[in-house]
C-alpha cells in the first residue's frame, strides 16, 4: 500500500510551525484528493489543509491543539485505500511543552521527535527536479514575491509553458485543477481534459493570475481558505524573464493585522478589479497633473438660452456634456493626449472613445462614449444620460465599458475642488473636472480696459498624463485649448 | 563510381587489404589504383591531396580508418576545406567517411563520435546514418553534393544482423539535412542518430508493451545542417523532447538541439528537456566500463519514462 505523508505546509516565508487547530476526518475516513482534512493556524493564517491524495486517512500523527514544526508529518494517507494502521497513535500526546503567550490555542512546542519527511527519491534520468510527494498548500499572501517556492510549489502551480498558455488562453487558474503529473503537476492532458470536461472556473480577473478566487467564486478551488480574504494562493518568485510580465500583470494587495472590533469583508469583484487596475496603472505610467481655470459664463448662458429646446427634444444637457463636447474635438488636434505607449511603440488612436467614469456608490465603473468626436453636443449629452442609467442599474453590455482612449472624471460634482486622477492603463490622460462654483474674479472691462471685479462660475480642471507620451507643455497647450473652447464655447454645438 | 568517373578514393589500406572493415573490399581490382589509392598514414597530407583533387574538378571520397585520426586533418579540412567556398577558392565537392562510435571494446581511440568537433564549423556537413538504406542514399547525396561532407558510419551497424537488408539495385538518393520518423507516437519526442537510433527503438518497443508509453523517435540523419523543422514539429506535437546520443554529454548536440526547441517551441513544452548521453570521459577499454559509459537501453526507457510521466 501506498502511505503518503501529510506534511505540515510552509505556510509563508518567516513560518517555522503551525498548530493543527482541528482534525476534519477520522482514521478510516475516505478522503479525496484537495478535500480539506484538518484545520491549522500558523502566526499569519489561518487555512484548511487539502489532501494531498485520495484515499484513507490511516494515522493520525499530531493531535489537535498541538504545534510542530513545518515539514513534519502530521498524518498518513493510505492512495490504496487499505485499514487503518494498527498501532497509530496520536504521538503529540506526549508532547508537554511550555505555553506561549502569543498562541493562548496552542500551548505547545514542536515536538521534537516527529521525523522531517525523507528527502525526495531521485529521477531516473540524471537530470531534474526533485519529487517529493509535496503538499499542494499553497503560501498565504504574505510570504511576497521573494519567497523561494520548491520546484513543487512551481510544477503544482506553474506547471510548464503549454499548460500556462492554454490556461491563459482559457483564462483558467492552474491550481483549480488536478493534476496526475510529478508533484501534483497539471499536465498539458489534465488541462485539456479539464476544458473538454467543461469546468472551467475563470480566473478572478484577466490580471489576477496570484490572486485567489473570493470562497464563493471557485468552489471547487484547492487553494487555501482562510479567514482572511484577499489570501492569495502562491505567487512563485519571479525569474528575470517575467518579471516585467508580473510587475505590470498582476498585483498581490498587502494583508494587516485584524484589531478586535474589526469587520472584515470580501471585496466584491468591481471593486477587485478596480483595485488591481489603479495598481497596475501606477505601476505603469509617470502620472503627472496639470490644472486650469475654466470660466463657465459662456456655457451658463448657452444652457439658459437652449435650456426649452432641449427640454422638448428631452435632452438634459449637463456641464459634463459640454466638457466631453470640446475635449472630443480636441483630441483628434492633441493625437499624443489620444495613444498609448506600447513596448517601444506609441499607438496614436483612431478613434475618440470618451470614458466618463460614472460614481455607483459603492464603486465606480467607466462607461464609453464611441466615437465622441462625431456626436454632437445632445448626441453626447444623450449618451452620457444613457449610459450613466445602465451603469446605475447594471444593464451595460461589455463592450460599453472598453476601448476608451481618453477619460473624463467629475469629482466636482460632489463639490470637491479639484482631484489627481489616476490615468486608466492603455491611455494616456485623464481630465478631471472640479467644483463649478461662483468665483470674484478680476475681469477687464470690455470698452475701457479697467480693471473690475465680476461674479464668475468657474472651476479648476485637472489633466492626469502619462509622462512618457504627453509632455508639460503639450499638457499645457491642451489644457490652454481646452479653457479657449470652454470659455467661448460655440453656440452652433 | 560506375555511373560518375570523377569519383575516387584516398585513404590506408583501402586497396590492396580492402580497408580496415572491407568497406571497399574489391574496389581496387574493379576499378583500377588510380580510382582507389592506398595512401600513407597521414591524414593531413592525404586530406590536402584531395581538396586538391576536388579543386581540379574530381570528387574524391577519403576514408579515415577511423574517424578518431580525422584529428591529424583537423587543419586541413576546417580552415582549408570548409572555408573554401566563401573565400571565393570555389566549392570543395569532398566526401570524409569513416567509422566511428563505441560498443566493440576498441578503447579510447578507436571508439569516438567526431560529429561534435566539426559541427562548429560552417562550411561543413555532417552525416551520420543508422540504416543500410539510408547509409548508401545519403552516401550518393555526399558525392554529388558540392559542399565538404564529414560521413560517420558506426561501427557497431556494419555487420548487426538485425540491419541487414536487401538494398534496391536502382541510382538513389537520401537527401542531406532530412530526418526521418523512426516511429511515430503521442507521448514525447525522442531525438537521436547513428547507433543509438535502434537502442531507442528498442526502449520504444519496452515501453509501449510495458508502460503504454508512445515514443515518436526522429533519426537526426544529417546533423548539420540540422533539420530543426522536423524537431519542432514534433516536440510541438508531443510536448516533450529527450535527446540521445552516443557522443559525450558536455557540448554534445543535446546541447544545440535543446536550445533550437526552447527558441522555437518553448510555448509548446509540456516538461524539461532532457538528455541520455555518454558521460564525459574517454571511451573506456573495459568491457563494464564502457557499458557504463554508453547510453544503454534501460537508461533511454528510464528516462522516457520519467519524461512522459512528468
Amino acid at each position: 500500500m501506498a502511505r503518503i505523508e501529510v506534511p505540515m505546509p510552509q505556510m509563508g516565508e518567516s513560518i517555522a510551525e503551525g498548530t493543527v487547530s482541528k482534525w476534519l476526518k477520522k482514521v478510516g475516513e475516505a478522503v479525496q484528493r484537495d478535500e480539506p482534512i484538518l484545520e491549522i493556524s500558523t502566526d499569519k493564517v489561518d487555512a484548511e489543509i487539502p489532501a494531498p491524495s485520495s484515499g484513507t486517512l490511516v494515522e493520525i500523527v499530531v493531535s489537535e491543539g498541538a504545534t510542530v514544526e513545518v515539514g513534519t508529518v502530521v498524518a498518513y494517507i493510505d492512495s490504496d485505500g487499505g485499514p487503518p494502521a494498527t498501532n497509530g497513535k496520536p504521538a503529540a500526546e506526549a508532547a508537554p511543552a511550555e505555553s506561549k503567550p502569543a498562541e493562548e490555542s496552542s500551548p505547545r512546542e514542536p515536538t521534537p521527535s516527529m521525523p522531517l519527511p525523507p528527502p525526495a527519491s531521485p529521477p531516473p534520468a540524471s537530470p531534474s527536479p526533485a519529487a517529493a510527494p509535496a503538499s499542494s498548500a499553497p503560501a498565504p499572501a504574505g510570504a511576497g514575491v521573494q519567497a523561494p517556492d520548491s520546484a513543487e510549489e512551481r510544477m503544482r502551480t506553474r506547471s510548464t509553458p503549454v499548460v500556462r498558455r492554454i490556461a491563459e488562453e482559457h483564462g483558467i487558474d492552474i491550481s483549480a485543477i488536478p493534476g496526475t503529473g510529478h508533484a501534483g503537476r497539471v499536465t498539458k492532458n489534465d488541462i485539456l481534459g479539464f476544458i473538454e470536461s467543461g469546468k472551467e472556473p475563470t480566473r478572478p480577473g484577466q490580471t489576477a493570475v496570484g490572486t485567489a478566487p473570493a470562497p464563493s467564486a471557485a468552489p471547487s478551488s484547492p487553494a487555501v481558505v482562510t479567514s482572511a480574504p484577499g489570501t492569495a494562493t502562491p505567487a512563485p518568485a519571479a525569474a528575470p524573464s517575467e518579471l516585467w510580465e508580473r510587475f505590470y500583470g498582476e498585483v498581490r494587495h498587502p494583508e494587516f493585522p485584524i484589531r478586535s472590533a474589526d469587520r472584515v469583508e470580501a471585496m466584491d469583484k468591481i471593486r477587485r478589479l478596480t483595485a488591481e487596475h489603479m495598481v497596475v496603472a501606477k505601476r505603469i505610467a509617470p502620472h503627472v497633473h496639470s490644472f486650469i481655470e475654466i470660466d463657465f459664463t459662456a456655457i451658463d448662458r448657452i444652457r439658459s438660452a437652449n435650456r426649452h429646446r432641449w427640454e422638448e427634444q428631452g435632452a438634459r444637457v449637463s456641464y459634463t456634456a459640454f466638457v466631453a463636447w470640446a475635449a472630443s474635438r480636441l483630441l483628434r488636434e492633441f493625437p499624443m493626449v489620444n495613444s498609448t505607449v506600447s513596448g517601444n511603440n506609441v499607438i496614436y488612436r483612431g478613434n475618440v472613445n470618451l470614458g466618463m467614469a460614472v460614481d455607483l456608490n459603492p464603486g465606480l465603473i467607466v462607461p464609453v462614449i464611441k466615437d465622441a468626436d462625431e456626436l454632437g453636443l445632445v448626441g453626447i449629452a444623450r449618451k452620457l444620460v444613457d449610459l450613466a442609467e445602465r451603469a446605475r442599474s447594471r444593464q451595460l453590455n461589455p463592450d460599453e465599458i472598453q476601448g476608451a482612449t481618453f477619460s473624463i472624471t467629475n469629482p466636482g460634482v460632489l463639490g470637491t475642488l479639484v482631484g489627481m486622477p489616476v490615468i486608466p492603463k492603455g491611455t494616456s490622460a485623464i481630465l478631471g473636472t472640479g467644483a463649478i462654483e461662483k468665483q470674484v474674479v478680476v475681469v477687464q472691462d470690455p470698452a475701457t480696459g479697467d480693471d473690475a471685479m465680476a461674479i464668475r462660475k468657474r472651476a479648476l480642471f485637472s489633466l492626469g498624463y502619462d509622462h512618457r507620451i504627453v509632455d508639460g507643455a503639450d499638457a499645457a497647450r491642451f489644457l490652454a485649448r481646452l479653457k479657449e473652447v470652454l470659455d467661448a464655447f460655440p453656440e452652433d454645438a | 563510381m560506375e555511373r560518375d568517373d570523377r569519383v575516387l578514393l584516398l585513404g590506408e589500406d583501402i586497396g590492396a587489404y580492402g580497408g580496415a572493415f572491407k568497406v571497399t573490399r574489391g574496389f581496387l581490382e574493379h576499378f583500377g589504383a588510380r580510382r582507389v589509392v592506398d595512401t600513407p598514414i597521414a591524414e593531413g597530407g592525404f586530406t590536402g591531396a584531395a581538396a586538391g583533387a576536388a579543386h581540379m574538378g574530381l570528387r574524391p571520397v577519403v576514408e579515415m580508418q577511423f574517424m578518431d585520426f580525422a584529428s591529424p586533418a583537423y587543419d586541413v579540412i576546417t580552415n582549408y576545406v570548409a572555408t573554401s567556398a566563401y573565400r571565393g577558392a570555389g566549392p570543395l565537392p569532398l566526401v570524409i567517411r569513416g567509422p566511428v562510435g563505441g560498443g566493440n571494446r576498441a578503447g579510447p581511440f578507436h571508439s569516438q563520435n567526431v560529429e561534435m568537433a566539426f559541427l562548429h564549423t560552417p562550411g561543413l556537413k555532417i552525416v551520420y546514418p543508422s540504416t543500410a538504406y539510408d547509409a548508401k542514399g545519403l552516401l550518393k547525396a555526399a558525392i554529388r553534393d558540392d559542399a565538404p561532407v564529414i560521413f560517420e558510419e558506426h561501427k557497431g551497424l556494419y555487420r548487426a544482423p538485425a540491419l541487414r537488408e536487401v538494398l534496391p539495385d536502382e541510382d538513389y538518393e537520401v537527401p542531406l539535412g532530412k530526418a526521418r520518423i523512426a516511429r511515430e507516437g503521442r507521448d514525447l519526442t525522442v531525438v537521436t542518430y547513428g547507433a543509438m537510433v535502434h537502442r531507442t527503438l528498442e526502449a520504444a518497443r519496452a515501453l509501449q508493451a510495458e508502460d503504454e508509453i508512445e515514443l515518436e523517435v526522429l533519426d537526426l540523419r544529417t546533423l548539420l545542417p540540422l533539420d530543426e523543422e522536423a524537431v519542432v514539429a514534433s516536440v510541438q506535437r508531443t510536448g516533450k523532447l529527450l535527446v540521445v546520443h552516443e557522443d559525450t554529454r558536455t557540448g554534445g548536440i543535446a546541447g544545440e538541439i535543446g536550445m533550437r526547441v526552447s527558441e522555437r517551441a518553448f510555448e509548446w513544452l509540456d516538461g524539461p528537456i532532457l538528455r541520455v548521453t555518454a558521460i564525459d570521459a574517454p571511451v573506456p577499454y573495459a568491457a563494464s566500463l564502457e557499458d557504463a559509459f554508453l547510453p544503454q537501453v534501460a537508461d533511454i526507457a528510464a528516462a522516457a519514462r520519467y519524461l512522459a510521466r512528468y
